[in-house]
């Protein structure tokens, strides 16, 4: 008989890799967790990882403070459930303390400004790698993204002089003051994040269900009507039934209409979609490269 | 379902970046939203047609100047098989990223320019595939339009092929397609200019090529690289002792004899799990943890193998291929760090024994030094043994890399003879 894997098993196989080699290789590692499915799924991936010791990360959380409740609500949680240590960085102290600038306008958000908490908070902890759930699918600057992926003393990211990366041999050496970031599930792609969330029966936070909610439509997408987001005089509050298809904090987080109860109906949500899941970031409009230049700061 | 992984390689001119743009778009992996910004994008730049090489080329640096830089990783799908794609550069300073792409690739394609035939670049880019051992070369002769849909120019493209390889002494399961990825011929539709080919196409050939994991079959070998130890120290697990990892080739049971190198020491499997499941065998490419009868002494960069046969070898000094990566030249002598899977010693570089001249195989004598992108044979001297195959053999325990303990940048990589 052949033994032969399928390929979320293959998958999977490599990202539990990948967090071994982090284990091993640095003293002070960390769980970038956002409450999104990615970064979900590589606390589940890290778990497994290290069965029966519990997992050797602490989930650190960057709180723009524009969070939706329940994914602050399934955090706590799964920190209990696991038994793990959680650090939160505060946007919202990081104005206060006036390391950074609120933007004004309707279009204001505090995705960027996280990136300053985000260093503040590896420096104050000493992190020296930061395990982080994106995937080279996402974006074309993160298809470019190594599995380590080196940060200098400024948190900075050289896309031009990237550390090659082959075989499954990674290279995790670096000088004081620098740091690592660490993409377990690069090769995963949208779906495969939710048929393996569907296969392992991984709980999620509410809001990626079915739900009514409070709306406003700007430049051709659904956003929450939450008292963090500035209304324009002609846009109007209604409520409609809608899930999100990725999380980020609410400013940037584009709202899908659906009826999508169950992980199956997602599945096939996203199956039949014609537009990709951060085609409803705002954060990725704001130019042609955003992302990179975003991810050459220190970003996530 | 499957996951194939291939690697091409190819500049702007010979419509590589139009192959994948046509594979992803005919499989329907491209989204309104990205052939939108595509689309605006071509456009800003005074394209007249929408440029798909935008697709594929994401960094800022690659879209001003229009080339590829770094290796991009592509992800698609059909009913049948997952696919990963390692596009990569292929003019010859970019060599380096090519070996990158195609060190993880199942698969090669070989973009030949039908009008061109093969040339220095078609030498250049079968040599690197040759050389990572990649299972499967897939010869595609493209923009078969431009020389009339001509069976007979593709059949003395194909001779000329096969002639090149017989010449460099090089083996591998090849296969040839006549294409046009700009009219979408035999890429993931039949082609009716071409009648005459009965290969099928392209993607017929990804989704049913065979993947290159017969490492995981029984009979072969078994290496278990112990990459960390798992000690719970809790009540409900006082002792257990888990030696984690992913398996490198072979087969493992519970029950079985195996042995742990360097040391020598044996013992037997007791359990295999994964996560919480317990399994009574496991295979190469799984990650599991696995608890010996024994208490023996094991830590990171020790390997589990079988008591009986087919051991690795186990010493201080190796030979292998190497492909150089970075400014700062190759110095012989000089102490580098050396990475083989998990293990890590200090080593140095014997002898250059020839430079290879990656246009057509041609070793070259007297080298003393390495320049970014140049291949060569050398010698290595280790402080400490290491465990290893022959690349051939064993892709994952036949390689290695090599570290600047200056820089700590990965400086060359290695394909141990």
């Amino acid at each position: 008989m052949s033994n032969k894997l399928t390929h979320l098993k293959e998958l999977e196989s490599e990202s539990v890799y990948v967090l071994r080699e982090v284990a091993a290789q640095f003293e002070r590692p960390a769980i970038l967790f956002s409450g999104g499915k990615d970064s979900i799924v590589v606390t589940h991936l890290a778990c497994k990882a290290f069965y029966p010791a519990k997992i050797p990360f602490p989930l650190v959380h960057i709180d723009t403070g524009h969070n939706f409740q329940e994914t602050l609500d399934y955090r706590d949680a799964l920190v209990k459930r696991l038994d793990a240590r959680l650090i939160v960085g505060s946007v919202q102290e990081s104005i206060d303390t006036g390391r950074v600038k609120e933007e004004k306008g309707y279009n204001a958000s505090r995705n960027r400004l996280q990136t300053t908490t985000l260093l503040d908070t590896i420096e104050k902890y000493r992190f020296d790698a930061c395990i982080g759930g994106a995937r080279r699918d996402e974006e074309k600057a993160r298809a470019k993204e190594r599995f380590f992926s080196h940060r200098d003393e400024f948190g900075q990211w050289n896309p031009k002089n990237q550390r090659p990366e082959l075989w499954n041999i990674f290279n995790g050496k670096k000088n004081m003051g620098e740091h690592f970031r660490v993409f377990p599930i690069s090769n995963w792609t949208e779906m495969d994040v939710w048929q393996y969330i569907y296969q392992e029966q991984i709980e999620l936070p509410s809001i990626y269900f079915t739900h009514e909610r409070r709306c406003f439509f700007r430049d051709g997408q659904w956003l929450a009507a939450e008292p963090c987001m500035k209304l324009k005089p002609d846009e109007e509050v209604v409520t409609r039934r809608v899930r999100c298809r990725t999380i980020g904090d609410i400013s940037c987080t584009g709202l899908t209409l659906s009826e999508a109860h169950s992980l199956e109906e997602i599945i096939g949500e996203i199956a039949a979609t014609r537009v990709t899941e951060r085609g409803g970031r705002a954060d990725d409009k704001r130019s042609e490269t955003s992302m990179e230049d975003r991810k050459k700061e220190g970003y996530f | 379902m499957e996951l194939l992984r291939f690697t091409t390689a190819g500049s702007v001119d010979d419509g590589k970046s139009t192959l994948i743009g046509r594979l992803l778009y005919d499989s329907k992996s491209i989204f309104e939203d990205q052939l939108e910004a595509v689309e605006e994008a071509s456009r800003s730049r005074g394209n007249e047609e929408v440029n798909l090489a935008l697709l594929t080329d994401g960094l800022r640096a690659e879209r001003e100047q229009g080339i590829t830089i770094d290796v991009a990783y592509r992800y698609f799908a059909t009913p049948k098989r997952k696919f990963i794609i390692a596009d990569t550069p292929g003019h010859i300073q970019y060599t380096r990223n090519m070996v990158t792409g195609a060190s993880t690739a199942d698969l090669a394609i070989i973009l030949i320019d039908a009008r061109n035939g093969v040339v220095e670049q078609t030498v250049r880019h079968t040599c690197i595939a040759v050389l990572l051992n990649i299972p499967h070369i897939t010869v595609c002769v493209n923009k078969m339009d431009l020389i009339g849909f001509s069976e007979e120019k593709f059949g003395a493209i194909r001779e000329a092929y096969l002639a090149m390889m017989q010449k460099i002494g090089a083996h591998a399961e090849m296969s040839f397609l006549p294409i046009s990825a700009k009219y979408g011929d035999n890429v993931v539709k039949d082609s009716d200019q071409m009648p005459w080919h009965r290969g099928g196409t392209l993607m017929q050939l990804l989704e049913s090529v065979p993947i290159g994991h017969k490492t995981g079959e029984e009979g072969e070998p078994l290496r278990l690289p112990v990459q960390y130890v798992i000690r719970p120290i809790s009540d409900k697990f006082p002792d257990y002792r888990g030696y984690a990892g992913r398996l490198a080739s072979g087969v493992l049971h519970v029950g079985e004899r195996v042995r742990v190198l360097p040391s020598g020491m044996e013992s037997h499997v007791k359990a295999i799990y994964q996560a919480a499941k317990t399994m009574e065998k496991a295979f190469a490419p799984e990650s599991v943890s696995v608890l010996l009868e024994d208490d023996i002494d094991i830590s990171r960069g020790d390997f589990i193998v079988s008591a009986g046969h087919a051991q690795p070898q186990v010493s201080q000094s190796l030979t292998m291929m190497c492909c150089w990566f970075n400014e700062q030249e190759m110095q012989l002598h000089k102490r580098y760090i050396v990475r083989n899977t998990v293990s890590e010693s200090v080593g140095m570089v014997k002898s250059v024994d020839f430079r290879l001249d990656i246009n057509n195989l041609e070793h070259i004598e007297g080298v003393v030094s390495l320049k970014m992108n140049d291949i060569a044979q050398l010698t290595l001297r280790l402080a400490q043994p290491m465990v290893f195959d022959r690349y051939v053999e064993n892709r994952t325990t036949g390689s290695l890399i090599i570290i600047d303990p200056d820089s700590f940048e990965t400086v060359g990589a290695g394909m141990i003879i």
